[in-house]
């Protein structure tokens, strides 16, 4: 019944976030606030991973290829595939729960316990709308943190394959180009913006409804961490059950 | 005029606030005074439309608040300034900006309308060379200069103050308090004050409101506090030893 019950306060947040909008001057500065602190504050550590990932996918697979059979082109594929449906949606996306998710359920979480959430409601202020809102707008900009994580996740297993001398870089071209269905990177693009919504609503409503303390923000924060990535998770398997199967 | 009318909040089976009712006046300083846990952040909070009380109801200005949604509140809420116990300046702003948050809000006046109005606030606080700095960077104080300063830029009908001088040196509890006196006279506001300080009682005390247990124990003013014979009364003011020194130095002479 708690979990029903969590649900269903969820999915009202929701609705309340779109209703009494606050004014669109103040908002305008809240969501250029919030792309600098969710978007542009994540790509350091999404490039860095992304980049060595790739890499460690592409030698993973190169030392795996003890069949003379297979060609080496097959470098190319794997780390294509691996990066563009899983690797740079999902797993970066579990990542950012972590990363994002922890800061918005902490810097709402803090707002509480200080008695800001207070202050905004004691004025009238939608506080849902004026402090959700802008995280999901926000984060409508996450696909491209995924589009650059994509790019150096390929270029990290093209730089690990060819200066690691697993294969050439015209095998690797080769392999990279085989069989490309367009409509993968639609898969990923879709599960991304929808794994988007997730990464801004679960953890705003973790810091938005926490009570308690500093220590409580800490509880939170590591909550929202692991119902985030769950729903990912959870949500992930739907999508590529209804998308590619 | 803020009217409170048999006001009854619970917390599960823990009953806070039992059937409350007293009224508070324009233009004076109405202090809440009570031992912690009396019910006086619940009455409080009550009151501002944070907690939906179970039963009774309270009256802004005649106008029955408690029983509106949050959407017709909003027009009250937008006459009532706030000050908290622990200042609750948003701390990704400056001071300026914390300040001239409300006007940016709700009022449809131009930046330098909004940055003008609110260095006239500034001044009226004495706060000086802050109107850049963030509040992690100020003193408690000068914190709760900002907080009195954005509660009253948008000219409030009613203040409400939850322990404005908690975690404060006594010359600066006494500085506050005179602040908030004069904004109410000046400003002919209702305020109210939610203090556990004897200093302030006596200081700026225009109507006092004693809660015990959840329930309205005694009512008066600063003079008649300590003349009052109910022992709930007497037993709180008297607590403290420099009041109890006080006492007995009266009644010697």
């Amino acid at each position: 019944m708690g979990y029903l019950h969590e649900i269903g306060k969820y999915f009202l947040m929701i609705k309340q976030t779109f209703v009494k909008p606050t004014k669109w001057s103040v908002l305008k500065g809240l969501i250029f606030k919030d792309i600098d602190d969710l978007i542009i504050g994540s790509l350091g550590i999404v490039a860095f991973i992304s980049f060595f990932v790739g890499g460690v996918v592409a030698i993973q697979t190169a030392l795996n290829l003890t069949n003379p059979i297979i060609p080496k082109e097959l470098i190319g594929f794997a780390s294509r595939q691996s990066v563009i449906l899983e690797f740079a949606p999902t797993f970066i996306s579990v990542i950012m729960a972590g990363k994002v998710g922890s800061f918005i359920t902490s810097s709402i979480g803090t707002m509480r316990v200080t008695e800001q959430i207070d202050a905004l409601e004691v004025m009238g202020i939608n506080a849902v709308n004026y402090l959700v809102f802008p995280k999901i707008i926000a984060m409508f900009f996450y696909p491209f943190v995924i589009a650059i994580a994509m790019f150096l996740g390929i270029l990290g297993a093209y730089i690990a394959a060819v200066y690691g001398g697993f294969t050439s870089a015209d095998e690797f071209l080769t392999g990279l180009q085989d069989d490309f269905i367009p409509f993968h990177v639609a898969y990923a693009f879709i599960k991304t913006f929808i794994f988007s919504f997730i990464l801004a609503t679960i953890p705003s409503f973790h810091g938005f409804y926490m009570r308690g303390g500093a220590l409580e923000v800490g509880k939170a924060s590591t909550t929202s961490f692991v119902w985030t990535s769950v729903v990912i998770i959870i949500t992930n398997y739907f999508i590529t059950q209804m998308l590619l199967s | 005029m803020i009217e409170v009318k048999d006001l009854h909040k619970g917390f599960g089976d823990i009953k806070v606030l039992k059937g409350l009712s007293t009224s508070f006046d324009q233009g004076k300083t109405n202090l809440i005074i009570g031992q912690s846990g009396s019910g006086k952040t619940v009455f409080i909070k009550c009151m501002l439309g944070l907690f939906q009380p179970d039963s009774g109801e309270i009256f802004y200005s005649g106008t029955p608040y408690s029983s509106l949604d949050f959407d017709q509140q909003r027009e009250i809420r937008e006459k009532i300034g706030m000050v908290f116990q622990g200042s609750a300046l948003f701390d990704s702003m400056t001071v300026e900006e914390n300040i001239s948050f409300p006007l940016r809000m709700f009022t449809k006046l131009k930046k330098d309308e909004i940055r003008d109005r609110a260095n006239v606030v500034i001044d009226r606080v004495n706060l000086e060379n802050a109107n850049n700095k963030l509040p992690s960077e100020i003193s408690g104080g000068m914190q709760k200069r900002v907080a009195i300063a954005r509660a009253i830029v948008n000219n409030p009908k009613y203040l409400f103050c939850d322990e404005p001088n908690s975690g404060l040196d006594p010359r600066t509890a006494t500085v506050i308090d005179n602040l908030i006196q004069e904004i109410t006279q000046e400003y002919n506001i209702t305020t109210i004050i939610n203090t556990h300080d004897m200093n302030s009682v006596m200081e700026i005390g225009d109507k006092i409101v004693f809660l015990k247990e959840g329930h309205l124990a005694w009512e008066g003013d600063k003079t008649q506090i300590f003349k009052t014979d109910n022992e709930e009364v007497t037993n709180f003011v008297y607590s403290s030893n420099l009041f109890k020194m006080v006492r007995e130095a009266q009644n010697k002479s």
